[in-house]
């Protein structure tokens, strides 16, 4: 489309300054964008395709990748729930990527709480568990998956650790994740992930301060863009 | 789903504009290998010889998608690539990050992490060279603390003294905001928001490709509404790239 108004645009440009002399000769095009002699003996084969230069520029990058998934959260302590997130990761090299996650879930509550029947820790605002992070991933072990004899798919393991915060029970807590993960690319530019992070941060809710562990496992689907 | 993407998978990227004539290349090398995926780990499944056409598709960090006369596609490494010859008879040539692009690359954005006055803090910034010894910076970071958490937003200036080396010390200036939100079970306090401003120095490191790393000491003051302003001392380490 814009290639289209740009060339929309240069053919208004070269008709409306080809009437006058003084441009052209500025130019120095008027005499190219004259009508070649009938004779003119330069070209003797028509080339089969129109052909272009190549400019970097034009070629069209795919290093990011936008993703959503949905898996299990257990939260220590309070029980294990449904997570849902968002991804935006960028490809830096065949190997490194960096990524950036928003996730979202709700804490249950914990055997304390049901066996005693008393009053809830914690209110169900504080119970909203959200994080975000900032993680660093490297590709493993890339190559080719069969499924059947004929279909082969492109995967990848990958590594990652970063950091980020979590919002929970009423506190934004410095957060440290890692993980792994398995990338089943679909096509070239849809993907399977299957994701499993661990996302570790100190507490002091249930009396002592400790490192809790929120194991994570996802499914997620990606797009290349 | 699976069975849309996959029916997807036969047609043409979506970039390729409708109206552009393709970007053909020669082979000029003895043999162009075809990977079926971007990386040195996916296998070679086809070969282009000498003298045949290939369409680039599209570009996915160092690799290239291509496709030949027959509709066949595949993965080219860039170094292979730039082997072909254009309709002009040149070689194809594109940019490579090294260490000139580490001092001469005009974009960089990084993520780092440490110590703010005993906090923990986590940065994102990006950065804008104007020559190859100034640049500015723009930071968001959000500090963590037992007694505190709170957002900081600055920009500084960043000045390279010997930018050619792989190991590029720099100073920096700058302001901002910050704003700080005390736990309100240890302190009695309300929210506030200051402003704030900071020198400091650090290195640039190149590592590999587009990545470096970076080390740094801020030293912060605080303007409070208060009798007396607060310093802050900051340490940090991270990674970054440049493009």
């Amino acid at each position: 489309m814009e290639s289209r108004i740009r060339v929309l645009f240069l053919t208004w440009l070269a008709l409306s300054l080809s009437g006058c002399a003084a441009t052209r000769d500025l130019f120095g095009w008027g005499r190219e964008s004259a009508p070649p002699p009938a004779d003119d003996p330069g070209q003797v084969i028509e080339p089969e395709v129109e052909r272009r230069e190549i400019r970097e520029g034009d070629i069209d990058t795919e290093d990011f990748e936008v993703s959503a998934f949905a898996g299990v959260l257990s939260v220590e302590d309070f029980e294990a729930n449904v997570v849902y997130g968002a991804k935006l990761a960028y490809h830096v090299t065949e190997g490194f990527f960096v990524e950036g996650t928003l996730g979202t879930s709700d804490a249950g509550r914990t055997s304390f709480e049901r066996l005693s029947g008393g009053a809830p820790l914690l209110s169900d605002s504080d119970r909203r568990f959200t994080y975000y992070n900032l993680n660093l991933g490297y590709n493993v072990l890339p190559g080719e998956a069969f499924v059947g004899e004929n279909r082969a798919f492109n995967n990848s393991l990958y590594l990652t650790a970063g950091l980020g915060a979590t919002r929970f029970a009423g506190d934004d807590r410095f957060t440290v994740n890692f993980g792994a993960g398995y990338r089943f690319l679909l096509t070239d530019w849809l993907a399977l992930h299957i994701d499993f992070r661990d996302h570790l941060f100190d507490i002091d809710l249930l009396g002592e301060e400790k490192t809790v562990h929120n194991l994570e496992g996802t499914l997620g689907l990606s797009v290349f863009f | 789903m699976l069975l849309a993407a996959l029916a997807t998978g036969g047609m043409p990227p979506l970039a390729v504009a409708d109206d552009e004539p393709p970007a053909l290349v020669t082979v000029a090398d003895p043999f162009l290998e075809l990977h079926t995926g971007p990386g040195q780990g996916y296998p070679v499944f086809y070969i282009v010889e000498r003298g045949d056409d290939v369409e680039i598709l599209k570009r996915r960090t160092d690799w290239f998608l291509v496709r030949m006369a027959d509709g066949r596609e595949g993965w080219v490494p860039r170094e292979q690539l730039e082997r072909t010859l254009q309709p002009s008879g040149e070689r194809v040539e594109f940019s490579d990050a090294d260490l000139a692009d580490f001092t001469d690359s005009r974009w960089e954005a990084g993520l780092l992490a440490g110590d703010f006055g005993g906090a923990n803090i986590i940065s994102v910034y990006g950065g804008y060279s104007l020559n190859r010894h100034i640049g500015v910076e723009l930071w968001g970071s959000q500090i963590l603390g037992n007694f505190s958490n709170g957002w900081m937003g600055s920009v500084n200036v960043i000045q390279e003294t010997w930018p050619d080396w792989r190991i590029s010390p720099f100073f920096t200036l700058g302001a901002g905001v910050i704003h700080t939100e005390p736990k309100s079970t240890i302190v009695q306090s309300e929210d506030r928001t200051d402003q704030v401003a900071h020198a400091g120095a650090g290195f640039r490191i190149y590592a590999t490709r587009r990545f470096l790393l970076r080390a740094e000491y801020k030293s912060y003051v605080i303007f409070t509404s208060r009798d007396d302003n607060e310093e802050v001392e900051e340490w940090k380490v991270g990674f970054a790239f440049f493009f």
